[in-house]
């Protein structure tokens, strides 16, 4: 029974819990009993807070007791993506410089979750600052892909989707600068959904590029993304950038799953040569999912998307170069060679050396460049005007369509190590996701099925206009159902690997 | 080179980058509290400490106080506007970067006239304002051991966060020419006149000596009739309104040195020494950094709506010019009065010492004579002194109330600038009570009159005007705590001649 809990998801466990069939105590305990168990084969979490699950599943169980109305993901299980701050629980953004960093404050993703009852179970791992696409950038731990342990679980969030896909837990937080939550959505088979820019608060997020980055759900089922992303949205005045204005609602869409006269655009930019033949092709198949289901589909085209890996690759370590100066060993986490003689200068450079990994450097030393008096034009500011010419383009698709797909990446999760050395090729892996991200409308990826090369998961992307989040849900939602829950029943058998 | 003989081969440019920290309740970005002299890293948060996750939300009201500062000085508001980072790696820097704003600020082309005393009476100068611009300062280094008190050699340094975020307004002239040898009298009544501005709006407490107003003074010269502007150097660090005055001055004289020398000036950065005066070489312009200044990804641009701007503009306060015109005919003060309480600074000094109910010429007297001495001879400004006005009304009223001698007047001003506590608590402290009653009195007197048997004839003989000794020596007895009319009636009385 207990051994069962984990296979269901976020939405029945709340019920369970609701219908005091199960203690929210228990649920804690079978997810922390599958993750001792297999964790040592994915290593998809950096640390583990039982103590404080355990207290907040008991606070649910109170509530339960005193026949309290229950929020709607009262007592289920979370795996966090290690970005965010939790206060007093180790952040290190799996990076060096953070090691045994603990925040004096909670991200306001976090006091929501905790607000909405949630058991946060730990952090999980992720790219150092969410730079990469498959977490083999992490200085803690290399994430295995549950359904192929050679291979990568995505990235930069590949902690939270590894730790989802392999049922421990049965929601997690990623972050998406640049397709860091659809992309290991998308080779996990998993839901990922990365919400309109500025509708989830960024204070406490760790940040890698302040204008793209944006905290949303990883989760086995469109629903349960629903329900977290929810949980996660809303205005705060700790967030500039934030938007003041409610979304529609997102579960009402989950479940009203009739796109019948819906008009779809499939991307032509995104797609053909070479793109992975078993990706396109379970691509094509969803396509013909979604017309049978009396969608109208046209294609679209975004002449301007071609340039959005070169833009990004300018806007986002630009960025970075100035976020990640802070980390110079003077006021927190790693100080290197302080030792009564060096300088303040030695000490800082020292400490950076020796506290960053070769990814966040060469972005560092690219962002540098691209902002250096002489070059900004050229660069940065070049970046920003194609920029607004992406936007520009989805704007105008919008006028035509109501959401637009495309496959969520260019290929399945590829073999762990295969492209470390190629920063390119992994960089190509963001390829599909970064037009949205870059206009900062939402986009959501749903599971469509293995590719049949490598039996791997694919993912399909749906695009909405800003705010309209719940047009990627419905579609999302649509998807799902006709495919009958596909992906779920084909779970691989971790606990033969154990 | 002196500056006389200087000025008549060069001809001075100077530029003037005024900071002002604005006087808000809470910091730029955050809600930290900007109290001065709390102990060291007490007002501090995620925020204006940097970590990671914190993100930044801007101060309205600083963003106002910037527009109006910007509208008093007649400047243009930019329809929108942005913070922008400025990069670079510096300890008393929480993120490593600063926020500030780049090529659009809040406020640009304004002016700022002054009035300066020339060989030719009292003249105007129009000073141009490029820009007034909005950021965050950044925290306090204190670098303890090693020679120079400056980061390299020191043996460690000390960082205190709570002037990390507190809100920074900066405002830069544009290139003022044609001073000549007034340049070092214009830049100093240029700041003057923007303190008593900033002071009238009531924006920051412009308090030069806690470094709430600080100056960099730009400074080139060029051969007389020449068109090409020379190489100018920035002197940081010019901390008081004489320092400016010198600073111009100094730098004027050192550069006309350098080219008569055949040599060229160095553009640099130079550091200011309030002590001696002088300044010495600081940063090349072949070591100065690259900010890499580009928009603040976490704030969104402010937009000036013109109902917003007009709102501020019809709120703003009298302009200092004519705020001295009124209240010279209010305090009657005669112009070469005015101008003398002006040169001095002592404007609102004066005023509030009369709102405290002091009268305007008690007030003058008191600030443009004791107080102004004292200033000069340690070197200080008036307002540097730190001493409250409603103190001044108050030593005035006790006085006038015959319970403080003039003498007496003097050792309770003495405390004042000990800072030893308000007039009636310092006359209690060091026991300065008035004497007059007759028993403590005449004993005194008697032994006066005992020991000068010539100045006792000479005043029995009617020559009253010899009486000085007499009190002379009672009030030396006393130690000036006695009551001069009333020993003078004793006296008198004493002699049995009508008074």
């Amino acid at each position: 029974m207990s051994e069962d809990l984990v296979f269901l998801t976020g939405s029945e466990i709340a019920q369970k819990i609701k219908n005091k069939e199960v203690s929210a105590i228990e649920v804690a305990k079978a997810h922390f009993d599958r993750i001792e168990k297999l964790d040592s084969k994915i290593k998809s979490f950096l640390y583990l807070d039982k103590e404080a699950a355990l207290t907040q599943a008991k606070k649910v169980d109170e509530k339960v007791a005193k026949g309290e109305t229950l929020k709607p993901l009262a007592g289920v299980p979370l795996a966090l993506k290690d970005v965010l701050t939790q206060k007093g629980v180790p952040t290190t953004a799996g990076s060096k410089i953070l090691e045994n960093w603990r925040p004096p404050y909670d991200s306001t993703v976090v006091k929501k979750l905790i607000e909405n009852d949630v058991v946060i179970l730990g952090k999980t791992n992720m790219d150092e600052f969410a730079m990469g696409s498959s977490t083999e950038n992490s200085a803690y731990q290399t994430t295995k892909n549950p359904w192929d342990l050679t291979r990568i679980p995505g990235g930069s969030s590949g902690g939270s989707s590894a730790a989802v896909a392999s049922f421990f837990a049965p929601l997690s937080i990623g972050t998406d600068t640049g397709g860091s939550i659809r992309q290991p959505a998308a080779v996990c088979a998993l839901v990922g959904a990365k919400p309109t820019y500025g509708t989830v608060s960024r204070y406490g997020l760790i940040a890698f590029a302040s204008s793209l980055d944006q905290a949303g759900p990883i989760t086995r089922t469109v629903l349960d993304a629903a329900l977290l992303n929810e949980a996660m949205a809303g205005f705060d005045v700790n967030d500039s950038t934030s938007i003041n204005q409610q979304l529609e609602s997102l579960v009402q869409a989950a479940k009203n799953k009739n796109i019948k006269d819906m008009k779809i655009g499939i991307i032509k930019e995104l797609g053909g040569e070479g793109w992975q033949p078993g990706v396109l092709k379970q691509f094509e198949q969803a396509v013909e999912v979604l017309k049978s289901l009396g969608a109208e589909l046209v294609e679209v085209s975004l002449p301007h998307s071609v340039y959005a890996l070169a833009v990004y690759y300018l806007i986002a370590p630009s960025e970075a170069s100035s976020n990640l100066a802070r980390f110079d060993g003077m006021r927190y986490g790693l100080r290197v060679g302080d030792d009564g003689e060096k300088d303040v200068e030695a000490v800082m450079k020292l400490t950076r050396a020796q506290g960053f990994g070769p990814e966040v450097k060469r972005r560092i030393i690219l962002g540098t460049y691209a902002l250096s008096t002489g070059y900004y034009d050229a660069y940065y500011g070049q970046a920003q005007k194609v920029r607004g010419l992406i936007a520009e383009d989805l704007r105008l698709a919008f006028e035509k369509v109501d959401v637009l797909i495309s496959p969520t990446s260019p290929t399945t999760a590829w073999k762990i190590g295969e492209r470390v050395d190629n920063p390119l090729a992994m960089y190509l892996a963001d390829l599909a996701t970064l037009p949205a991200s870059l206009a900062g409308v939402p986009a959501i990826s749903v599971p469509i099925g293995l590719a049949s090369e490598d039996r791997m998961p694919v993912g399909l992307q749906v695009i909405a206009p800003a705010m309209q989040d719940h047009k990627n849900y419905q579609v999302a939602a649509a998807l799902e159902a006709a495919q009958n829950g596909l992906l779920i029943n084909q779970v691989p058998d971790l606990v033969s690997l154990s | 080179m002196k500056l006389t003989q200087a000025i008549e081969q060069f001809e001075p440019v100077i530029g003037l980058e005024t900071h002002v920290e604005l006087s808000t309740k809470s910091k730029m970005f955050c809600g930290c509290a900007t109290e001065f002299g709390a102990e060291p890293n007490t007002q501090v948060c995620p925020t204006c400490l940097g970590l990671p996750g914190s993100l930044p939300v801007p101060n309205q009201t600083a963003i106002e106080s910037t527009m109006r500062i910007g509208l008093a000085l007649n400047c243009e508001i930019t329809e929108l506007s942005r913070f922008a980072r400025k990069n670079y790696f510096y300890p008393d820097m929480p993120k490593d970067f600063q926020t500030s704003q780049y090529d659009e600020p809040f406020c640009v082309n304004g002016y700022l006239d002054v009035m300066i005393p020339t060989d030719e009476g009292e003249k105007s100068f129009r000073v141009e304002i490029e820009r007034v611009h909005l950021e965050e300062d950044t925290g306090k280094l204190t670098h303890a051991g090693g020679a120079s008190g400056r980061i390299h050699g020191a043996d460690y340094s000390l960082v205190d966060y709570n002037r990390a975020g507190i809100p920074l307004v900066e405002i830069v002239t544009k290139p003022v020419t044609g001073t000549g040898k007034y340049a070092p009298q214009v830049a100093r009544a240029y700041v003057t006149e923007l303190r008593d501005l900033l002071r009238n709006l009531g924006v920051s407490d412009v308090r030069m000596e806690e470094g709430s107003l600080r100056c960099d003074v730009n400074l080139s010269l060029h051969p007389k009739g020449s068109a090409e502007w020379g190489k100018r150097t920035e002197t940081k660090n010019v901390n008081s309104l004489r320092s400016v005055e010198k600073a111009v001055f100094s730098e004027i004289e050192r550069q006309a040195d350098v080219l008569a020398g055949g040599e060229e000036v160095t553009q640099e950065t130079r550091h200011f020494h309030e002590d001696s005066g002088t300044s010495s070489s600081g940063r090349s312009k072949e070591q100065a950094e690259d900010y890499r200044y580009f928009p603040e990804p976490d704030l969104v641009p402010v937009i000036a709506d013109e109902t917003w701007v007009s709102k501020l503009k019809t709120d703003l306060p009298e302009a200092p010019s004519v705020q001295r015109k009124r209240l010279a005919k209010e305090w009657n003060f005669s112009d070469e009065e005015m101008r003398d309480v002006v040169s001095l600074g002592a404007i609102d000094l004066i005023a509030q010492t009369v709102s405290a109910g002091a009268s305007p010429q008690a007030a003058r007297k008191w600030w443009l004579g004791e107080l102004a001495r004292r200033a000069t001879e340690i070197n200080k400004e008036l307002s540097d002194l730190s001493i409250d006005p409603k103190h001044i009304s108050e030593l005035d009223n006790l006085v006038t109330s015959g319970k403080l001698t003039d003498k007496l007047a003097r050792q309770v001003l003495e405390g004042l600038l000990n800072k030893e506590g308000t007039p009636s608590e310092i006359v209690e402290k060091r026991n300065l009570v008035v004497m007059s009653d007759d028993s403590s009195l005449l004993p005194i007197i008697q032994s006066a009159i005992k020991a000068n048997p010539d100045v006792v004839a000479k005043v029995k003989e009617g020559k009253l005007q010899a009486l000085g000794p007499l009190l002379g020596a009672v009030m030396k007895e006393t130690k000036g705590k006695a009551d001069a009319a009333k020993v003078r009636s004793l006296v008198l009385k004493e002699l049995g001649v009508e008074g």
